[in-house]
């Protein structure tokens, strides 16, 4: 925040962040909103492991327990891991590539505001005690029986929440292809903006499936259309289909970006260039490809015959390969470097054999006839917290290290950074590894309950001792967070000391237009090769100081989401009360007009003066 | 006296390492560690070889792993030293590809292998010269929150406990009637789902004769989430060599046949018949489609609704709330039957049975 920003009152900031259209602002709204989302679907993990520490335990019921592992799946993955990773994906790309925004700024305002608004109208089911109880896959012939609204506030608050996303992945497809600062080739770019590259592509073709898997549930929830009604010849296993088409590379479209956050750190803490760079990019190209051709391993029980079981069991043996190769490209970055331990590093270095032991259990479940037996068992909620918390989670905690200072300008506490990080890694291996071994065992997963004397008592317990230790972790870094913001010590451009990517080499946080001048790239981690040349900037301009063309903030992104999120409760009570329809059609009344406004009424935008820049420049006593 | 002494701790630590090693094999009427029959030991190798190849190359990660976090330090390189900026190396990279290629190879092979052994249902419709099927049929049904098993060829129906010979191919037609389960019996082999639209096929084979369980059973899961009772949705599979199955085949087939004398009904019977026939057939010959399970062999089960312990009380506490033991369940609540009438019915139900 600037300081003229601060001299404004309360309503007149609030106003500035409903409006905001810049790319640093729409990211850090995304990690709060992502952040918030976190620590919900966190508290009901608790519940989960609390529920399940002892046998014939009472502590929720069996149909609040349905409801809490639902919201708990859905929260984290739609509400928790996407937005934040979009939040870094938002801050860090646009400077990466030496863009002053992304592509489409109000869109950028849009896709946020749509993310908000269909989590909170999926939250708000716990208001209506009508909470989606049918799993984060909701499989069909379990959520067309599901009785109460439930359903229908996973199937529309999705639906709202997805559309954002869509519009995200490509408006970030967009910046990356056109607005690449001079001699910023392809084969230049850092690795987070590649994986930036391969997840908004894979956005771009997972996201339409879920939409029209959504419009189906939808449709024959609240419109009587039978498409998964085997009675009136629709059949259930579609949306099984649909569901896991999209559900595959979802997982992929969270793990890239995540990979792209160790590309950044590894290198910079080791003190050396990203090892078997092409290597790299051309391994998270092919997962990208890879992760469409999978998604019947998550189908392999349901009797698709021994011929599709036997093929996608090999498509999936296949990813090893390329994620192989990443993982040894890691280490060889590591060997020979000078490895720092700070806490970004302790991640990334943790993340290496965490992720390694989530991805070979994921190639035991790619064996079909071993998955017929593991399928469904807690072995696969073992396997995929590992390479989720092991590797997602542990991406967004490092990344939230190792960008807090560029994004707040004060860099967040590391004796409490690394308290945050034993805690949680601790906790993280108790309560997962043990799962495997239930699985082992016969426990199936999604269970409200068990029954004693089967084998698996102490390992429960030990298990829910594990996420309290996470839950701990978390607490330290929200109380970190607090303690870093109040004292606010500030820091310059590169406060790692290491920087190699552009977004080192500008201002802590950056000015809102992020580069005075554009940047002139001259090879991968050009700040790097700058530095070590003997400018200490790391910078080189591409363009002399001249006026620079912004997008004016807006309104209306949030009005036009918010005609979605009334409209979805219309649609919801259209059958049962008065005003539903009513209120269908106002919704939508509000969405369209807001288009239409935004549509016919021109918004040039408005020049930050030449003048005005130099100032800046001259109030820091240099260059960029 | 010495050497006889460390024999002894030898043995003794042996024994523990076993203890400890079987500790983690789970409990043999539910573990897939123990596998009970062929599909379940086939798929147990496949794991073990998975296992092993997946250690080879954890192993592999870590010792790169180590050595470079304690060779690499800058704590012990200095704060100004500045590394070599390597490129890369098609070499490594041609190896660290080609290598887990052929890793890969040595699991796909196998998994193809058992994927169409597995899925080989052909001998199904098998039959012999005088048009009976070769192989035994189950069909099974999976209802909120209770299984129905059919034997179509031998034309008896039970519940919540299968029964199977051993040492043969049993194969199975799978279906759900409200909405998809899945089919599970973790210590003899992998699961199949129960769809709402399609009959799945698979078979299994039981090499142990569940006798020698803690329960005398094996136990079944459901693992697909079906609803609140998802997680009480068990059934028990008892195992007994064929000569045994088939005099419990004829004692089932004879269930129809009891003519019930009016006089010598007991009370028990006379209120079932009165509150219960409905839903619960009591004979074991028919065709599968009840609205509840059948009980006709009721007093030979293990557990009552498939969960709870099989006793006279649980019994009746069941009747009076299902709701409250089963959540969701379909059956209605008897709570205002006389504590009596309970010990009546129970008292009947506990004597159905055509093994005593």
């Amino acid at each position: 925040m600037s300081s003229v920003a601060q001299k404004r009152g309360f309503g007149a900031t609030l106003w500035d962040w409903l409006t905001t259209v810049d790319h640093k602002k729409i990211g850090i709204l995304y990690l709060l909103g992502g952040g918030i989302f976190f620590v919900i679907g966190g508290i009901e993990a608790l519940i989960i492991r609390i529920q399940l520490l002892k046998p014939n335990n009472d502590f929720v019921s069996a149909g609040l327990f349905n409801e809490i592992i639902t919201m708990h799946g859905t929260t984290m993955i739609f509400l928790a891991a996407m937005p934040i990773l979009i939040g870094f994906m938002n801050v860090v790309m646009p400077l990466q590539i030496g863009a002053r925004d992304v592509a489409f700024p109000f869109l950028n305002s849009l896709g946020f505001w749509m993310f908000f608004f269909g989590g909170l109208f999926l939250n708000v089911s716990w208001l209506f005690g009508q909470v989606p109880d049918a799993g984060w896959t909701s499989y069909a012939s379990l959520s067309i029986a599901s009785e109460g609204h439930g359903i229908d506030f996973y199937a529309i608050g999705l639906q709202i929440a997805g559309g954002g996303t869509l519009i995200g992945g490509i408006n970030f497809l967009v910046t990356i292809i056109t607005m690449r600062a001079p001699g910023m080739t392809y084969m230049r770019m850092p690795l987070f903006s590649w994986t930036t590259l391969v997840a908004s592509a894979m956005i771009l073709f997972a996201f339409p499936p879920l939409t029209v898997g959504l419009f189906f549930l939808t449709f024959d929830r609240m419109f009587g259309g039978n498409f998964f009604d085997h009675t009136m010849g629709g059949n259930t296993i579609i949306w099984e289909h649909i569901f896991w088409i999209f559900g595959h590379p979802e997982v992929y479209i969270l793990i890239l970006p995540a990979f792209g956050i160790f590309s950044e750190i590894i290198p910079m803490f080791s003190r050396k260039r990203l090892f078997g760079y092409a290597a790299m990019v051309f391994a998270t190209v092919l997962i990208g490809f890879l992760g469409f051709m999978v998604w019947a391993h998550h189908m392999f029980t349901v009797g698709l015959g021994p011929t599709a079981n036997a093929i996608f069991s090999v498509s999936t043996m296949a990813i090893a390969i390329p994620t192989g190769v990443k993982i040894f490209n890691w280490l060889l970055t590591m060997w020979g470097g000078s490895i720092k331990m700070t806490t970004p590093m302790l991640y990334a270095i943790s993340f290496i054999p965490s992720f390694v032991m989530g991805g070979v259990t994921g190639v035991m479940l790619g064996s079909a006839p071993l998955d017929y037996q593991l399928h469904d068992t807690y072995f696969v909620i073992a396997h995929f917290h590992y390479v989720i918390v092991g590797g997602v989670v542990l991406g967004i905690l490092a990344g939230t290290h190792y960008w807090w200072p560029k994004m707040f300008g004060t860099m967040l506490n590391e004796p409490l950074g690394k308290i945050t990080f034993a805690l949680f890694l601790i906790g993280f291996h108790m309560t997962f590894l043990i799962q495997h071994w239930l699985g082992f065992w016969g426990m199936p997963r999604r269970v409200f309950t068990f029954m004693d004397g089967q084998g698996w008592n102490l390992a429960n317990v030990i298990s829910s001792v594990g996420a309290l230790l996470m839950g701990l972790g978390i607490l330290v870094l929200i109380i970190n967070i607090i303690i870093t913001s109040v004292k606010n010590v500030r820091v310059g451009n590169d406060p790692w000391g290491d920087g190699r990517t552009l977004e080192w080499a500008i201002e802590s946080p950056p000015k809102f237009y992020n580069f005075a001048q554009t940047p002139l790239v001259r090879g991968l981690d050009t700040v790097w090769i700058e530095k070590m040349e003997g400018n200490k900037s790391g910078f080189t301009a591409a363009e002399p100081v001249q006026d620079i063309h912004m997008p004016n903030g807006s309104i209306i992104p949030m009005i036009m989401s918010f005609g979605l999120f009334i409209g979805g409760f219309g649609a919801m009570f259209h059958a049962e009360e008065a005003w539903g329809l009513p209120l269908l059609i106002f919704g939508l009344f509000v969405t369209f007009a807001s288009m239409a406004t935004r549509s016919l009424k021109d918004d040039l935008g408005y020049y930050v003066k030449k003048a005005d820049i130099e100032r800046d420049l001259k109030q820091k006593g240099g260059r960029n | 006296m010495m050497m006889k002494g460390l024999k002894k701790w030898r043995l003794f630590s042996l024994l523990a390492a076993v203890t400890v090693f079987l500790a983690g094999c789970g409990q043999e009427q539910l573990s897939i560690l123990l596998p009970a029959g062929q599909v379940g030991k086939d798929q147990f190798n496949l794991l073990i070889l998975s296992s092993v190849i997946m250690l080879i190359v954890i192993i592999v990660v870590v010792i790169i792993y180590v050595i470079a976090l304690i060779r690499f330090r800058r704590s012990k390189l200095g704060e100004d030293h500045i590394p070599k900026q390597t490129e890369g190396s098609h070499i490594l990279e041609l190896v660290w590809t080609v290598v887990p290629i052929l890793l890969i190879l040595v699991l796909a092979v196998p998994t193809v292998y058992y994927t169409y052994k597995l899925g080989n249902v052909t001998a199904m419709d098998a039959v012999d010269e005088e048009g009976n099927t070769e192989n035994l049929v189950v069909d099974v049904t999976a209802k909120l929150f209770w299984w129905e098993f059919e034997y179509p060829e031998l034309g008896i129906v039970t519940a919540q406990e299968l029964v199977v010979p051993m040492d043969e191919k049993v194969y199975f037609n799978l279906i759900a009637a409200d909405v998809k389960h899945s089919f599970w019996i973790p210590a003899v082999g992998g699961k199949l789902d129960t769809n709402v639209e399609n009959v799945n096929k698979f078979y299994l084979s039981f090499e142990k004769d569940s006798k020698d369980l803690k329960d005398g059973v094996f136990y079944g899961k459901c693992a697909e989430l079906c609803g609140p009772s998802h997680a009480l949705m068990d059934f028990k599979v008892k195992t007994m060599p064929r000569a045994e199955f088939d005099t419990w085949v004829t004692a089932m087939q004879a269930t129809g046949e009891e003519t019930t004398d009016v006089a010598a009904v007991g009370q028990g019977e006379e209120l079932f018949q009165q509150s219960c026939i409905a839903c619960h057939a009591t004979s074991a010959v028919g065709e599968t489609g009840a609205i509840g399970p059948n009980l006709a062999t009721f007093g030979d089960r293990n557990r009552i609704a498939g969960f709870m312990d099989h006793d006279k009380e649980s019994l009746k506490e069941w009747i009076k709330d299902p709701q409250k033991y089963k959540p969701g369940n379909k059956m209605q609540s008897f709570g205002d039957m006389s504590d009596e009438d309970l010990d009546a019915i129970a008292e009947y139900l506990m004597g159905l049975s055509v093994e005593k």
